[in-house]
């Protein structure tokens, strides 16, 4: 249907920048942030193209651009790609935090003697690797990317990251995330040889269900313990206080607004058509891990010290929504959880970003080294409220609207289990509310006016980079139907599996680029 | 029951969006100018609130004008999923007509005033555009044209309450107050959110029109739980018990928010929510019971600790709470009595915000000070305030033939209509509020005004400017007159939303309770009037149990910390050590276990990390690697 390979460009836009901007001299750090940022740029315009392009009628194919090369030949291996609507929001997101991250950490690596080329080189990588997460549509090359996009993360964690356990959390988040690998590898190399040598995803979702039940439990389990270490879902969550609060704030925003998403988005992507008995026996316990993740979370979250790693367990609980929204499996619940995912992106991205805007100024994330900050950095502070409420789902703001669909959708299947969740939001406004008072309200900390940085409010490039995610934010808040409208029928397409009736499904798209 | 229908709004009420955009606007420039417009910014916000009442009247009349009266406007699709369907509607009719105008003319007046109180604050741009903020909320508020567009604006008017109680946040107690609020209402909000995932289960929309006219097929297990969650969202906003203690906090903002918001127009969004939903309320006894019960115990438990409280802005906000309690049990009783706590919330609009604004002009005389025992003897220097005070304490003590006359008397009326025992319970409850108020005003009345001079030595009180005390005058005739001159007409003009009702009749006769009500109100004020004219002691004395636990709020302060508060705080200590030593501890002991490298892991070299982490990647693509070798033989 369309002429130019769009979804490679994607792919290949960053990944060729990334060789690009790393074979950068290292004097040369403008060059190699400019040429980052242009290349994050192109992607931005490709991914409208798509979007611009997209079917998003109820009958139209449920993958699009799609695109297959043969890749092994032997093995009829292909790196294909295909998009529908729920990968469309998360490429956009993706696209779009990426410039933001970077003109976020435009500056912040001025104090320590680190290659700034290979840092914006890494960031261009894993846009690379997290885009094609996303656009895969061949179970093999998905988990390649899926576990590729590890290595710049963890040398971003590693080497350009805060604090004295930045390696000891760099280490753990490699090692876990790669545990979890390891058992989707497992189950993908099973689920190959039960298909009798099929990658496929389309082929494999329109195969017959197994008809082995223990089987497909194990596959099953096999793909959603690697994703709900990705995701985080509690319990499987300790990497990421320690990756978020050790990674540069930017990179944080990008581990927690896009990476996790993979998780959420793969369970969706692949373990409800591939194995939707198995989905079905294991919800009921999914959904109560869920539920605990949104309030154990929210507890821990009220008592961290630290401001990056508070934000990062109010992620844990906001993924402990994202789960119940997925596994209530109704229409306004599991569209409420795909839309909590990009909207949890451009909330949270802009919580950690400020969060970063803070951390660079004072040189601290430490709680305690805060108070009244709000006197000399009144915009900073204003803004950093602006991403608190939005994270704790204020009405206005786009996470009302996820939370909102997912807890309703939730409610009319199981309403003991929606009546808990929801008192979640109680504790979301007191970690956010908690959490202002004690960096930016009340008595002035005296040791900040020994730091001028603190006197330096948001700057012309801080107040660029926030702009559009608050006017995201604040836009899809009140009018977020245009959302609804490109993953609703992606995700009836997926509900289709649960409720037994795949042969409903719209016709494959037929043309691919050979 | 009729079908409830509303006609597409047309002319000037299609304009209804624009009461919402002006102050909105307002707010946004003023939010984004930044300094620039520290000049003029304050009269941009008068502006722009002022456009929105001369709009709100030229509705008003012209819904005034129309047969059907109601003008229903939709203008976008919020949300729709599957059978979902949520638009952005507004509805225009005559209870939310009331309310505009309550909001945008007395938000008008205290704008106003505001410029002169907050002449001399760095911050009175930022106020006004919070100020704005907070109308163009509470209009969505009430014109919103079902409960999720209720829901926003409800949610706008906490957020714009929590900015200004925190107005001057770098003040602990200021920012500890406005936190206290925004949780308090938050607890309450659960209710709102449940009742709206009740509504769509069992009737499958959110819309007025639809809910209302579905209301008779809901099952009684469905509008009990509807009623209650409702009534507890309603009890948060507005500060009735439960969930009374964050409103005297809330005086720590600046005294015109303290007026606007937490007297005059947000707290009394819970007895809006009610009205609205009268026909749900209507349905089920236990719910109206529950409503009256809520209402009788609050306007008691805030007349009694009125009486103890010696900060001028506290027992206001202790006599708000109260009254509020009046409008509770008003529209708990149903019936006729609806439009009466609607007419009240009007007078009380008025009363209230003048007193505030009194109290204001006090406080700048005073350098701030609000100890009342510190007052004394105010009516010689600041005639106009005093003259407005008095009109203000005329009406909210209800003596014929002033305000609180006309709105409160028909309340404790209809309360010993009710039948059997509980409305002499009732009835006499709010007799004895009657009384109460009347001791608790007239004793904040003479500390302030009269008996001697008991002032701090710094302190040289002036009156207030025009800018301010022209506001004063305006609300003080109000206050004296709104009553007589409103309760019969706003009555007929409410029955196309609650019907035809006739007067109660019960226990008492409406000229007994009215005699009544005079002799137990005139004997609470002379009672103050003989313990007081001479002032009082600058410290308090030791006192008896029933002061002592009044001064503590009765315990309200205590529950919150010993069931709320540490428990939260003990739970969220318990969880984070659990986190660190028990959920991260296993993943650690494992890791340990498997490679045994968990205190090298924690001491790690970074080159050795390095080629540690890339070891283990090149051995994952060799397992790789050799399991699909194995795989494609």
């Amino acid at each position: 249907m369309n002429e130019l390979p769009l979804l490679s460009a994607l792919v290949a836009v960053p990944l060729i920048g990334a060789v690009v901007v790393a074979s950068i001299k290292r004097e040369n750090a403008d060059a190699a942030r400019w040429t980052a940022l242009a290349v994050s740029g192109v992607v931005v315009v490709i991914t409208a193209l798509v979007a611009f392009g997209f079917d998003y009628a109820a009958g139209a194919p449920w993958l699009q651009f799609t695109e297959s090369y043969t890749w092994i030949e032997a093995w009829d291996l292909q790196i294909s790609w295909g998009v529908d609507g729920i990968a469309l929001l998360m490429v956009a997101l993706t696209a779009g935090l990426t410039p933001i991250a970077m003109l976020a950490s435009w500056r912040d690596l001025d104090a320590v003697k680190r290659s700034v080329p290979a840092f914006f080189a890494l960031i261009l990588a894993l846009e690379a690797a997290m885009l094609a997460t996303f656009l895969a549509s061949n179970v093999l090359l998905f988990y390649f990317f899926f576990e590729a996009m590890l290595v710049p993360m963890y040398f971003l964690i590693g080497s350009y990251g805060t604090g004295p356990k930045k390696q000891y959390a760099a280490v753990k988040f490699f090692l876990y995330s790669l545990l979890g690998g390891l058992f989707m590898l497992v189950a993908v190399i099973a689920l190959w040889v039960n298909n009798g040598g099929v990658f496929d995803w389309q082929t494999l979702v329109e195969a017959e269900p197994m008809a082995d039940g223990t089987l497909q439990n194990w596959l099953f389990l096999g793909f959603f313990i690697a994703f709900a270490i990705k995701a985080p879902f509690f319990p499987f969550h300790t990497w990421l206080p320690d990756a978020g609060g050790a990674a540069p704030a930017a990179v944080a925003a990008l581990l927690v607004g896009v990476m996790d998403k993979i998780g959420t988005f793969a369970i969706l992507r692949y373990c409800l058509p591939m194995f939707p008995d198995a989905t079905q026996t294991f919800a009921p316990w999914i959904i109560g891990m869920s539920v605990i993740g949104v309030l154990y979370a929210a507890f821990v979250a009220i008592g961290q010290t630290d401001l990056k790693r508070l934000v990062a367990y109010t992620s844990i609980a906001h993924f402990g929504f994202i789960g119940l929204g997925i596994f209530a499996f109704t229409q306004a619940s599991a569209t409420g959880a795909v839309l909590y995912m990009f909207n949890h992106g451009l909330a949270t991205g802009l919580l950690f970003i400020v969060v970063g805007f803070l951390a660079i100024r004072r040189g601290s994330a430490q709680i305690a080294d805060y108070g009244g900050a709000a006197k000399t950095l009144p915009l900073l502070a204003g803004v950093f409220l602006f991403a608190g409420l939005a994270s704790l789902s204020l009405p206005g703001t786009a996470p009302f609207i996820s939370e909102f669909l997912v807890l309703f959708g939730a409610f009319t299947g199981n309403e003991p289990v929606a009546v808990l969740a929801t008192l979640g939001i109680i504790l979301a406004a007191a970690y956010v509310l908690w959490m202002y008072q004690r960096t930016m309200q009340g008595d002035r900390n005296p040791a900040l006016d020994d730091v001028p940085a603190m006197r330096r409010d948001l700057t012309l490039r801080e107040k660029v980079l926030v702009a559009p995610l608050v006017i995201a934010i604040l836009g899809f808040g009140f009018y977020p139907q245009p959302l609804i409208d490109a993953v609703e029928p992606a995700v009836d397409n997926t509900l289709l599996f649960i409720s037994g009736e795949p042969e409903d499904l719209p016709a494959a798209e037929g043309v691919s680029n050979e | 029951m009729d079908e409830i229908s509303y006609a597409p709004a047309s002319g000037l009420l299609a304009l209804s969006w624009a009461l919402i955009a002006l102050p909105a606007l307002g707010a946004a420039v003023l939010l984004l100018a930044g300094r620039r417009a520290d000049k003029w910014g304050h009269w941009l916000g008068v502006a722009t609130i002022g456009a929105a009442f001369a709009l709100a009247v030229g509705m008003f009349a012209s819904l005034a004008g129309l047969d059907d009266k109601s003008a229903h406007l939709d203008l976008f699709t919020i949300i729709s999923v599957g059978d979902l369907q949520i638009e952005a509607s507004l509805l225009f009719d005559p209870l939310s007509a009331i309310f505009c105008m309550l909001i945008t003319g007395v938000g008008l007046l205290i704008h106003v005033y505001a410029v002169g109180y907050m002449a001399h604050d760095p911050g009175r741009r930022k106020f006004f555009a919070y100020f704005n903020l907070f109308a163009a909320a509470m209009l969505v508020l009430v014109l919103g044209g079902n409960y999720f567009m209720t829901f926003v604006g409800w949610e706008g008017v906490g957020l714009a309450s929590y900015l200004l109680i925190a107005f001057w946040q770098l003040k602990p107690a200021a920012a500890t107050a406005g936190k206290k609020a925004f949780l308090t209402n938050r607890v309450a909000d659960v209710g709102f959110l449940l009742a709206m995932f009740t509504m769509l289960g069992a009737l499958g929309s959110l819309d007025f029109a639809a809910v209302f006219n579905g209301a008779a097929t809901l099952s009684t297990g469905a509008s009990l739980a509807i009623g209650l969650l409702l009534l507890a969202a309603a009890c948060g906003k507005s500060g009735q018990f439960p969930f009374q203690t964050w409103l005297p906090d809330a005086m720590e903002g600046p005294t015109p928010v303290s007026a606007l918001i937490h007297a005059a127009t947000m707290v009394t969004a819970g007895v809006y929510l009610i009205a609205r939903s009268h026909v749900i309320f209507s349905l089920n006894a236990d719910v109206q019971t529950a409503v009256v019960v809520v209402g009788a115990l609050t306007l008691l438990f805030g007349a009694i600790v009125g009486c103890a409280k010696d900060d001028i802005k506290r027992v206001l906000a202790w006599s708000t709470v109260s009254q509020i309690g009046y409008m509770f049990l008003a529209v708990g009783l149903g019936g006729a009595a609806f439009a009466l706590g609607i007419i009240h919330l009007l007078a009380h609009g008025f009363f209230k915000a003048g007193l505030f604004l009194g109290s204001g002009s006090v406080m700048h005389a005073m350098n701030d000070q609000t100890d009342i025992r510190r007052f004394g003897g105010l009516w010689r220097v600041m005639p106009l305030t005093y003259a407005t005070f008095a009109a203000g304490w005329l009406a909210i003590i209800g003596l014929f033939p002033f305000s609180g006359f006309w709105t409160k008397d028909p309340i404790i009326a209809t309360a010993f209509a009710r039948e059997g025992w509980q409305g002499w319970v009732v009835g006499g409850a709010a007799l004895l509020g009657a009384a109460l108020t009347a001791f608790y005003m007239t004793r904040l009345f003479v500390l302030t005004f009269h008996g001697p001079k008991r002032w701090t030595e710094d302190v040289h009180p002036h009156e207030s400017p025009a800018i301010m005390t022209g506001p004063l005058v305006l609300l003080g005739l109000g206050s004296l007159a709104a009553g007589g001159l409103m309760a019969s007409p706003v009555t007929t003009w409410l029955t196309p939303v609650f019907g035809e009702h006739h007067e109660a009749h019960g226990h008492l006769s409406h000229m007994q309770v009215t005699v009544a009500t005079t002799i137990v109100v005139v004997l609470g004020a002379a009672l103050a009037w003989l313990l007081f004219r001479g002032g009082t002691d600058e410290v308090p004395r030791a006192a008896s149990w029933p002061v002592r636990a009044a001064r503590a709020d009765l315990g309200g302060e205590a529950v919150n910390r010993g069931v709320f508060e540490r428990p939260s705080r003990l739970v969220a200590g318990v969880s984070v050590a659990v986190d660190a030593r028990g959920v991260d501890g296993i993943v650690n002991g494992l890791s340990a276990a498997i490679g045994g490298t968990s205190r090298r892991l924690l001491t790690m070299q970074t080159g050795f990390v390095r080629s540690y982490a890339l070891s283990i990647l090149s051995g994952a693509v060799i397992v790789v690697a050799a399991l699909m070798v194995v795989v494609v033989q």
